[in-house]
């Protein structure tokens, strides 16, 4: 099949950009979105010319680094799926496709349709972790975990950061990522003792960062490549609730 | 005490005033449609609850302090709605500086969530104009009978201008309702499967019950059932 690409290229973090159209003829069906992108930029080389950036790792939809968004929509057009398992089987011959990088201020471009993540990074550092006891592994049994609560804390825990949620939420926002990093340690006994420490400093470095807020679109949970729920958020608000008006822990 | 003013200071603190306070308003609407119904029952129940409004909370309270404190507290919670939700607005505004060139509006699952904003500047326009109408008698001053409410009323929703003006009126305050009071279950935190079923219709049943019982009124006095 053959379309037409219009690609976002961007020099630099501070430089203008523009799209740029590019012709790619020969699509096979069985192409991933990326390989057919490297097709594209193959040509571009072999032209001489400067190739386009976009970021990719696994390909097997498991790192979370390929997002882009395809026509308005971070992944592209199926749902629960990331950029490099969205086949050219999805798409028809003739197509013109808008191939953006993800806007918003906490993830400033770094060239073409690679972003700056490292937000995210930081909002991990600033308490999506536990206090654990190093040393020999513990007995497995040793803390019981309620079955429904290990399934959900196992929905939260499928994140893998790629901030497609940030890029469809009309507010830029990176809660259905908070929610998701709050939840599947809130959920678990070995997550209690930082619970509601964790939901301040994590909020607090989301909002630093320049994300925006959650308004209830639900356009963070239909691009999601792993299905994280709206009811994530609803989790976090109650943990953040329970945080601002709970007393410490040692006074109660 | 700065884990307290996290409820001010953090995004979702500000989104749990606005839903608090949002209840409030919307207890405030139920219990406005549900007295306002009494113009129903006469000239005389209707000025009589008025008049009541006045000396609520008497005799431990002196005369028409009892409304002063419901009408600080109504004052302070749409103050708070609406401070909250321009400082969310605006950080929301800035956090995408660059906006997509194309934008794919099947990503929008919900039209009425696109109306909160618009529907409130529309909604807050209507009030000032409803107290410019009913409670300081600009809009219709020869009419205006300090007093008497009853009259009010009808003598405005007989204008038939003004009683389309308050039909259409419903339209942006039932969508804000409807959306607002299911956002206010998620921002609250009142999620679970248990009733997350339940939320949609409970907003849609109490948006739905403010729409028809505020309508029937101005809809009675231009069919000639209310009439001075």
């Amino acid at each position: 099949m053959k379309l037409t690409l219009h690609v976002w290229r961007q020099s630099g973090p501070t430089a203008p950009g523009r799209f740029e159209t590019y012709v790619a003829p020969d699509v096979n069906e069985h192409m991933s979105f990326l390989e057919m992108l490297d097709v594209v930029n193959e040509r571009l080389t072999a032209e001489g010319k400067e190739p386009f950036a976009f970021e990719h790792d696994c390909r097997e939809g498991i790192c979370g680094s390929c997002g882009m968004v395809i026509n308005g929509r971070p992944h592209g057009k199926t749902g629960l799926t990331a950029t490099c398992q969205l086949h050219m089987r999805h798409f028809s011959d003739g197509e013109e496709l808008w191939i953006e990088p993800y806007r918003a201020k906490a993830f400033p471009v770094i060239r073409d349709l690679i972003v700056d993540r490292s937000a995210f990074d930081r909002i991990i550092q600033a308490g999506g972790y536990i206090s654990a006891r190093t040393g020999s592994a513990p007995e497995a049994n040793a803390i019981l975990v309620p079955k429904p609560a290990a399934d959900w804390a196992m929905d939260a825990a499928q994140c893998i950061g790629c901030g497609a949620c940030v890029a469809a939420c009309p507010n830029a926002s990176a809660m259905l990522f908070l929610s998701a990093k709050v939840s599947h340690l809130g959920l678990l006994p070995q997550g209690q003792p930082e619970r509601y420490e964790r939901v301040q400093r994590m909020l607090e470095q989301h909002d630093a960062e320049g994300f925006g807020n959650c308004t209830n679109h639900g356009a963070c949970e239909a691009v999601c490549p792993k299905g994280i729920s709206l009811d994530f958020i609803a989790k976090l608000n109650r943990d953040m609730l329970a945080s601002a008006l709970r007393a410490p822990v040692a006074q109660e | 005490m700065r884990a307290l003013s996290s409820l001010w200071r953090l995004t979702v603190g500000k989104k749990i005033i606005m839903a608090a306070t949002g209840a409030g308003l919307c207890a405030f609407v139920l219990g406005h449609m549900a007295g306002n119904l009494k113009i129903f029952l006469g000239r005389e129940v209707f000025n009589h609850y008025a008049e009541w409004l006045r000396h609520i909370g008497e005799p431990l309270l002196p005369p028409t302090a009892g409304l002063c404190v419901a009408r600080l507290g109504i004052i302070a919670c749409a103050a708070l709605h609406i401070t909250m939700a321009v400082q969310l607005y605006l950080l929301s505004d800035a956090a995408r500086p660059t906006r997509y060139n194309k934008v794919d509006n099947s990503l929008v699952l919900s039209r009425t969530s696109l109306m909160m904003r618009l529907g409130g500047v529309t909604l807050g326009a209507f009030i000032l104009f409803h107290l410019a109408h009913l409670t300081w008698g600009w809009i219709c001053p020869g009419e205006y009978v300090a007093g008497d409410p009853y009259n009010n009323v009808i003598a405005g929703f007989q204008h038939s201008w003004l009683a389309a003006f308050y039909l259409l009126a419903m339209v942006p305050l039932c969508l804000h309702l409807y959306h607002g009071i299911w956002s206010a279950f998620q921002t609250l935190g009142l999620n679970s499967p248990r009733y997350n079923a339940l939320r949609r219709p409970l907003a849609l049943a109490f948006s739905l019950l403010v729409f028809v019982g505020n309508a029937s009124i101005p809809l009675a006095v231009q069919a000639g059932v209310l009439h001075l």
